[in-house]
């Protein structure tokens, strides 16, 4: 099997890669792992990942700048069901659209918008940065044999801004920061993670070895 | 809920780490991607690396250490020391760090806090203050390890540069550092107070209650600590434990082991 992690420019992708040719390892799978940034190789590849770091805004450009890859993106995420990972902004786009510096669609995969979190709690600060739990709405096999809730494991999470589900049932899992943030989203062939499996440890590693697994 | 983090720092000069790191049996204790792979399976929320190498030629060392680190640590990674240009920033990042550290080179020229955030996000950006207090309630930046002062203070330059895009605060009182007497609560009360972003406390831990201190009384959201930590001290397991069980929500998940 292949795995496509795509390149757009959003931030540096090779701890991604190695995390996820450590998840393969570590379960046996014999996946192949590769970056690519071109339209053909993400129509060859058996499973996607979208990350992405930065502005939601710039990731747009980013993705669009890339001739074919939207184009490329839709036609195996949308088409055929290719299993798709979205990651932090990656997730993000997943949206109609983004409220971050003026309104910007999103893929529009995931119904929603993201805007900015607003704690009522002074004290809360912004970004939300670090080690959160999660609480599931809706079981899911990407989350299998991770223990979730206060008493779980922990992702790592930093992001100002958070996607706001039309359709709670896309809300997989959220994480409490003064309000439930939406932590995980997924529908069909799709997932995307708010947080940074590919900087949560042994929670990541095992996220990643579900998604490698995951038949949708 | 969000849990309180603590975050070793790890002085690295020419590659190596200064005085290495006696908790744990290692094969090389002065070499970062060791210590920082000890760290990792420890159960450390995230690691700094603080370069402390004269000459800014040797840089490719720094980097390969990160880039090495990035590769058998899933963790979050700051690395700073000497980042003076948005190059600086990018090969960091590229090399694997989640976040550059910036401290002189902020306080000269406060555009390159914005000019980094905008090029690679907030989250990105950790900018490091000095400070030593100078007055009642009145603290100001220092460069050059504590000997240079700038005649700025450290509270309104630490809202200037939250206001420019830094995505975290890393504030180190130069008065405690070192002195194992505890982080200077009222500094980091302060500023955690004055800005929205999240403040990590560092020098002066000599106790796990220090620790403790420095997130309830400091208002910090982190805490960062060397000397504790690597000469075996305390385990970051049992300073973790240790806020626990005074009430600090803390991240105690089981690691695995991390080998290379």
């Amino acid at each position: 099997m292949s795995v496509a992690i795509i390149d757009y420019g959003s931030g540096n992708l090779h701890s991604a890669l190695k995390a996820f040719e450590r998840a393969a390892r570590e379960s046996g799978l014999g996946d192949t792992i590769s970056i690519v940034s071109d339209p053909e190789a993400v129509k060859t590849a058996d499973r996607i990942v979208l990350p992405g770091v930065g502005a939601f805004a710039d990731c747009r450009r980013g993705l669009l700048a890339i001739d074919g890859m939207l184009d490329a993106l839709t036609e195996c995420v949308q088409r055929r069901g290719t299993p798709f990972l979205g990651i932090c902004v990656g997730m993000q786009l997943l949206a109609d659209r983004g409220l971050e510096h003026g309104v910007t669609p999103g893929l529009g995969w995931i119904g929603g918008e993201v805007a900015p979190i607003q704690p009522r709690d002074p004290a809360l600060k912004i970004p939300h940065m670090g080690w959160n739990s999660l609480s599931v709405n809706v079981a899911h096999p990407i989350l299998a044999d991770i223990p979730t809730g206060e008493s779980g494991l922990h992702a790592y999470f930093v992001h100002s801004y958070y996607l706001r589900a039309a359709n709670p049932a896309h809300v997989l899992a959220t994480t409490d920061y003064g309000e439930p943030l939406t932590a995980i989203v997924g529908r069909d062939n799709v997932v995307g993670v708010q947080f940074h499996p590919e900087k949560s440890q042994i929670m990541g590693l095992r996220l990643i070895s579900n998604f490698l697994r995951w038949r949708p | 809920m969000l849990k309180a983090r603590v975050i070793p720092c790890l002085d690295v000069k020419d590659g190596r780490v200064v005085k290495g790191v006696n908790f744990v049996d290692l094969r090389d204790a002065g070499d970062p991607v060791e210590c920082a792979i000890a760290y990792d399976a420890a159960g450390a929320d995230e690691l700094c690396f603080l370069d402390i190498t004269a000459s800014h030629e040797e840089r490719g060392v720094l980097l390969d250490v990160v880039r090495r680190t990035a590769e058998a640590c899933f963790m979050p990674l700051t690395v700073g020391g000497g980042v003076r240009t948005i190059d600086d920033i990018r090969n960091l990042l590229l090399a694997g760090a989640d976040k550059a550290s910036i401290m002189t080179a902020a306080v000269h020229n406060r555009d390159f806090v914005r000019q980094g955030a905008e090029k690679f996000g907030s989250q990105c950006i950790v900018v490091a203050i000095d400070a030593k207090q100078v007055g009642p309630s009145r603290w100001e930046i220092f460069t050059h390890g504590g000997r240079k002062p700038t005649g700025i203070d450290a509270v309104a330059y630490a809202q200037e540069v939250a206001s420019l895009g830094a995505g975290e605060i890393l504030l180190t009182s130069m008065d405690r550092d070192g002195a194992k007497s505890g982080f200077d609560l009222d500094l980091t009360r302060t500023i955690a107070d004055a800005v929205s972003i999240p403040v990590i406390a560092s020098g002066g831990v000599g106790t796990l209650d220090h620790l403790v201190d420095g997130i309830r009384e400091g208002h910090a959201s982190a805490v960062l600590a060397a000397s504790i930590f690597h000469f075996g001290e305390f385990t970051i397991g049992e300073a973790k434990r240790h806020m626990a069980k005074a009430g600090l929500p803390m991240r105690l998940d089981p690691q695995t082991a991390s080998a290379p």
